[in-house]
């Protein structure tokens, strides 16, 4: 049976969405990421939509079911990549997915997941700090 | 020329193929991307109403053409159990089958034209038209 | 209308063409008041076209119905010359004028020729009837003419109007200037949903100090960009909200809440920039 891959990086888990999920694929997905959530004691969850041409309400729903299976176990779900026809038409539909977070691409969602479990702010905000006080003193 | 196609709807893969149907047609009209998607997203929706509450049953995917505008009509037909209150059924929230209960109501807004005749026994059809 | 008689019109443009071409040409020529408009040349060169059309057109018999096939020539050179009328400058008033007048000629000419009070009662009625709706032809096509120049000017601002701007490493703005209708909404915030990605900005401002007013569908508007902005992972900043729009906002209900606000472009920058994790300090 065809699965999608998740991949464990560290204390998060990478799930890359790259195929035109039917239903049950789905729900396939949302089993077997709370069962390795649960065997690895990961922390946080990263969902790379980018590949995705659309997000209908059957998958906005699969999302939010993740998101909130993972908080229930002490774990953060970001959603990164999404495309711009693909928020718009999930606006449109009605579905704004709150209680979803998300990040531009999987750097930024990393760097939201690092934060939001309590590590130091992560490297790149820091260098950004120190390159505009550079900016500033010319 | 006016490109017509029918499709089975009896599996989630089903749906699936559907989505795709779609989004060649959407594309041989000229539909822009935003377009696309919407087009394709209120496929799915209907596509996975027909097959969850209606048991199964087909499309038939049509490009349009009126006056200089071009546009893709969708026609979701099933047998099954037919829908008592179409009012209730497309209202944001309202659902008898666990999911979100967007469906109908998502893919009215996300079309320029929305039709649903339903009779309680003998089976639901809904036409939706996007142009472009 | 059904015709009792025959009417002496088709028969009497026949004859007197020439004489009624250059009745109606003195009586053109003394009230253009345009004549830097328009080549008293061209305005001859019209006037001919038009009676020959005319005349070959109410020779059909039909006087009555100018939507009929055998009118097509004579609406085809109206529409034409009311569409570079009114791209020349001239009013409504100046283009409708080149049917009216050709009023007087026809009627000294009828009558002239008709010395029954009844029969010219009843041809003047036709002519004035056939003229009107010739002048009416006129109008609608000036009024067209006028709407796609309109239409086209929209088309052409929309575009011009929509810049979005990087202010600073990941940080965008949108200045919009105008009325904020469903049509441009969608392209606006299609460009700046695509910018955000390009440029991976994490914080897009959306500056509507330069729109006029905000209703409940402006507003529903920018609610949509902003959640569509978020679920993409970008932030986005409302800025320039003057104090008519909010109290606007207060009064139309409009929820906000979610939204984050400031006064000014110059505060939502800064408000971007804490947010990156960069601060500017005055030296």
């Amino acid at each position: 049976m065809e699965r999608i891959a998740i991949l464990q990086m560290g204390e998060f888990l990478l799930v890359t969405i790259q195929v035109d999920m039917h239903d049950r694929l789905a729900m396939t997905l949302q089993d077997d990421l709370t069962n390795r959530i649960s065997q690895t004691h990961a922390n946080g969850v990263l969902i790379d939509i980018s590949a995705l041409e659309i997000v209908d309400s059957f998958i906005g729903r699969i999302l939010g079911n993740i998101a909130k299976m993972s908080r229930v176990m002490d774990a953060e779900t970001v959603v990164v990549g999404m495309q711009p026809a693909v928020a718009i038409t999930l606006v449109e539909l009605g579905l704004s997915l709150t209680g979803i977070r998300t990040a531009l691409n999987v750097e930024k969602g990393m760097a939201l997941l690092r934060s939001s479990i309590g590590e130091p702010a992560n490297a790149q905000a820091i260098a950004t700090k120190w390159d505009a006080e550079d900016d500033a003193e010319d | 020329m006016q490109k017509i196609e029918e499709m089975d709807i009896q599996s989630s893969a089903d749906v699936v193929l559907v989505r795709q149907a779609v989004r060649q047609f959407a594309i041989e009209v000229g539909f822009g991307l935003v377009d696309q998607t919407k087009i394709v997203t209120a496929a799915s929706e209907l596509a996975r109403n027909t097959l969850d509450y209606g048991g199964g049953g087909t499309v038939k995917l049509e490009t349009l053409q009126e006056g200089g505008r071009r546009g893709l009509r969708l026609t979701f037909e099933d047998q099954g159990p037919g829908i008592a209150d179409i009012e209730m059924a497309l209202k944001d929230g309202f659902t008898t089958g666990g999911g979100l209960g967007m469906g109908l109501g998502g893919a009215k807004r996300l079309a320029n034209e929305f039709e649903i005749e339903s009779v309680v026994g003998e089976g639901t059809r809904v036409i939706v038209v996007r142009w472009r | 209308m059904e015709m009792t008689h025959s009417s002496k019109i088709p028969e009497i443009l026949k004859t007197h063409e020439t004489e009624l071409l250059s009745e109606w040409n003195q009586e053109l020529l003394a009230t253009n008041t345009r004549k830097g408009l328009i080549k008293e040349a061209e305005l001859r060169e019209e006037c001919r076209e038009f009676l020959k059309l005319l005349r070959s057109a109410a020779q059909s018999g039909n006087l009555s119905n100018v939507q009929a096939t055998e009118w097509r020539e004579v609406r085809e050179m109206l529409t034409s010359i009311s569409r570079s009328r009114s791209q020349k400058g001239f009013t409504p008033t100046e283009t409708a004028t080149f049917v009216f007048s050709f009023k007087r000629p026809l009627f000294d000419r009828l009558r002239q020729q008709l010395l029954d009070p009844a029969e010219l009662g009843e041809e003047v009625w036709q002519a004035t009837d056939l003229l009107d709706h010739l002048g009416l032809l006129v109008m609608e096509a000036y009024q067209k003419s006028r709407e796609e120049v309109i239409l086209r000017q929209q088309e052409e601002l929309m575009e011009l109007s929509t810049p979005v701007v990087k202010l600073w490493d990941g940080i965008l703005a949108l200045p919009i200037i105008g009325t904020l209708d469903s049509a441009r909404t969608q392209v606006v915030m299609e460009s700046l949903l695509q910018k955000i990605v390009e440029t991976g900005s994490e914080v897009a401002i959306i500056d509507i100090t330069g729109v006029p007013t905000v209703d409940t569908l402006t507003a529903q508007h920018l609610l949509k960009t902003v959640t569509a902005a978020r679920l993409m992972g970008a932030d986005c900043i409302i800025s320039g909200i003057r104090p008519q729009i909010a109290q606007t906002i207060v009064y139309l209900g409009i929820d906000l809440t979610d939204v984050i606000t400031k006064a000014t472009l110059a505060d939502a920058f800064l408000m971007a920039l804490k947010r990156m994790g960069t601060t500017i300090a005055r030296k």
